[in-house]
């Protein structure tokens, strides 16, 4: 059969794969470069038998997205840093409640205002960090717009089957760029939905771990009576002081990602083989990375790039036994170090590594890449 | 026979941390008065709140209920309404969180009229964090962060209401027990956005600090009692004649399709046309 081809921007990826996942409530605030994603959905998802609103802000967006998930709607918003750091309140109140939700970010370069309209990759951290305390961090982070569209799919089951709140962080190259992009025919990618209570509403528990670390949900309307509290709560939903109760919850919500590693993580290896070379890079910085990888090899060097799909959880285990077949690592990206940090803490000192960073509001180039990796292996 | 409560309250979670004296507990009942005699289900109620004292009330009453973040309880509500228009969405907020840190959300969704009960559980302090001010405070009152007086103005919350365009308002106070009964049950009954705006009495971090005015709740109780004047009563008042007085009663009432009506309308006629 004739694959469905399209020439799509990767905004436009993203919000068709949104509605591809059963997303079927988008609340958002407009934001240079995330808006087309907005833009779209408005017009596409009443015609789904979605709804679409634009909030007043971001703390508005965020949690209209968890009450609609808590209703049983899969739910979306997309934004950019300014909006995602006034999102991250309530991102932790997501993480606590075990509320499903999916969070576009489209990274734009510099703090507060920035440059909005430039590529940046300064929220690496704040997808991990941004919201207070511990808690779970699921993010993916596409460098294409087929993988945009993929990767919005793979946040939406990843978010239902673990109950948990998952990013999709990438650049505002990713989002403007115009690529070509197989689309999938309904049924092709699996969509996955949220485990329903198997027990009746006199036995429910919203947090019941009888079930696993992951415990099933009801959605509000279901015939099923709970609380729901940002409080730190025991299996019933209601706010707990037992220091046992509340040690093991905050752990359990951490653990149930921890164990999802297996498949939740996902990562890119090119040319990584024979490389004495590896360049780590996500995003857009990753598309460099790999023509520059090609031309150092041209140029005589053994060069190879890991990148990271699934950024959170970080993929430590996989770069630790790169460590053991590379001479080198460069960690590239659009900000001051913040990957980097993340690799050192994986190979523990076992090989080199440095850095390249660039926040000048442009790309970084594959020639600036390649003469990293050309030169560093140079005596 | 007196109200049986235990029906709509869960019970095994009482006593609640309300001190002695607070109003909240009282706006609470009303609230489940009303439930009662409008023969909601409780499995199609959603109780949805801040943080703060009043938005405790949640986790004591048996439908499904929801205590968010501060100030964010409307926009997690019209999440909810939007995803299930068939549910009873009923919002319970402090005046912090509902006009101070939530005040962005307030007016918006007055603006929309999407069909959700507000009712503000207004003590014109933050009582859980301690009495700090609040944007009901009047000018003059002492706080713990006005230990000199309260330099600002109050909001009223009800003149904000319908400028920003709700269709049902209301005011109340912890003494009218019988008009709080009725207005909420209008409220919930109304096609729209509503607000009740209840005027209570936090003497534990209120009423203490302005002694020179209130020697307990009782004294606060009946403060709320002398200054409600019927809004029947209060518009053939001249405006000198309502100074440190407020209206009370159904001000405000009128019916506009709201955000959803008009969503589904303008879509289905697009997808015809
Ligand atoms: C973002 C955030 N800021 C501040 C607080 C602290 N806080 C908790 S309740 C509250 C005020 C509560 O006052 P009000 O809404 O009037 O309700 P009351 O306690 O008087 O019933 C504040 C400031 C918080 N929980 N979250
Ligand atoms: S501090 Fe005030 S508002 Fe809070 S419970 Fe006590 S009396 Fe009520």
């Amino acid at each position: 059969m004739a694959k469905t081809v399209k020439l799509l921007q990767g905004n436009e990826a993203c919000a068709q794969g949104a509605v591809y996942a059963g997303c079927r409530f988008f609340a958002g605030y407009p934001i240079t470069p995330s808006s087309e994603i907005a833009e779209i959905l408005a017009a596409s998802l009443p015609r789904v038998g979605g709804r679409f609103i634009q909030m007043e802000d971001e703390l508005a967006s965020i949690a209209a997205i968890i009450g609609a998930s808590l209703a049983g709607k899969k739910s979306m918003t997309a934004t950019s840093g300014p909006g995602f750091s006034l999102m991250q309140e309530n991102i932790g109140f997501a993480c606590i409640t075990e509320i499903p939700v999916v969070i576009v970010n489209v990274m734009r370069g510099g703090p507060s205002t920035g440059m909005p309209t430039a590529p940046g990759q300064g929220d690496i951290m704040q997808a991990k960090w941004g919201t207070q305390g511990d808690h779970p961090a699921v993010t993916m982070a596409p460098d294409s717009v087929g993988e945009f569209f993929t990767e919005t799919i793979r946040a939406f089951n990843a978010a239902e089957k673990l109950r948990t709140p998952v990013i999709v962080l990438t650049d505002e190259i990713v989002a403007h760029t115009r690529e070509k992009v197989e689309i999938p025919e309904p049924g092709e990618i699996p969509v996955e939905d949220r485990i329903k209570p198997s027990v009746g509403p006199a036995d429910y528990k919203p947090y019941d771990t009888k079930f696993g670390d992951v415990p099933p949900m009801a959605n509000f309307g279901d015939g099923y009576r709970f609380h729901v509290t940002g409080l730190v709560h025991a299996e019933d939903g209601f706010p707990t002081n037992e220091p046992d109760i509340i040690e093991s919850q905050e752990r359990r919500i951490i653990r149930k990602v921890e164990e999802a590693v297996p498949w939740l993580s996902k990562n890119e290896e090119f040319m990584l083989g024979d490389a004495e070379v590896a360049l780590v890079a996500v995003g857009s910085t990753a598309r460099a990375a790999k023509m520059a990888a090609e031309e150092a090899r041209e140029k005589g060097v053994r060069a190879g790039v890991f990148r990271p799909v699934t950024l959170w959880p970080f993929p430590h285990e996989r770069l630790k036994e790169l460590a053991g077949s590379v001479k080198r690592i460069i960690v590239a990206e659009m900000n001051l170090g913040q990957i980097v940090g993340e690799v050192e803490r994986s190979v523990c000192g076992s090989v080199e590594v440095t850095c390249l960073n660039q926040v000048n509001g442009e790309s970084i180039s594959p020639r600036s890449l390649c003469s990293a990796m050309v030169g560093e292996v140079q005596p | 026979m007196s109200f049986d409560y235990t029906k709509y309250l869960r019970t095994e979670h009482l006593p609640h941390l309300w001190c002695p004296g607070c109003t909240h507990g009282i706006v609470m009942k009303s609230f489940l008065r009303v439930v009662d005699s409008l023969g909601l289900n409780q499995d199609e109620t959603v109780v949805v709140s801040g943080i703060g004292c009043a938005s405790r009330l949640p986790g004591y009453v048996d439908f499904c209920t929801l205590h968010t973040t501060h100030g964010r309880a409307l926009p997690f509500a019209t999440g909810i309404k939007l995803a299930r228009p068939e549910l009873t969405v009923v919002v319970v907020s402090g005046d912090g969180d509902a006009l101070a840190i939530g005040g962005n959300h307030f007016i918006h969704a007055c603006r929309r009229n999407i069909d959700l009960t507000l009712i503000i559980f207004n003590n014109s302090v933050y009582g859980m964090t301690g009495g700090q001010y609040s944007p009901t405070t009047d000018h003059g009152m002492f706080s713990s962060t006005t230990p000199y007086g309260n330099p600002d103005h109050a909001f009223d919350a009800g003149a904000l209401a319908m400028a920003a365009g709700a269709t049902f308002v209301a005011r109340t106070t912890a003494y009218h027990v019988r008009q709080m009964d009725k207005l909420i049950g209008q409220a919930v009954q109304h096609s729209g956005f509503s607000v009740v705006e209840v005027l209570e009495a936090c003497y534990t971090n209120f009423g203490r600090r302005n002694k020179q005015l209130f020697k307990s709740n009782m004294d606060m109780l009946m403060d709320l009692k002398k200054k409600a004047v019927p809004v029947e009563k209060a518009r053939k008042l001249a405006p000198k004649e309502m100074e440190g007085k407020y209206e009370t009663g159904l001000l405000y009432e009128v019916g506009r399709p709201g955000y959803i009506e008009c969503c589904d309308d303008m879509i289905g006629r697009k997808q015809e046309g």
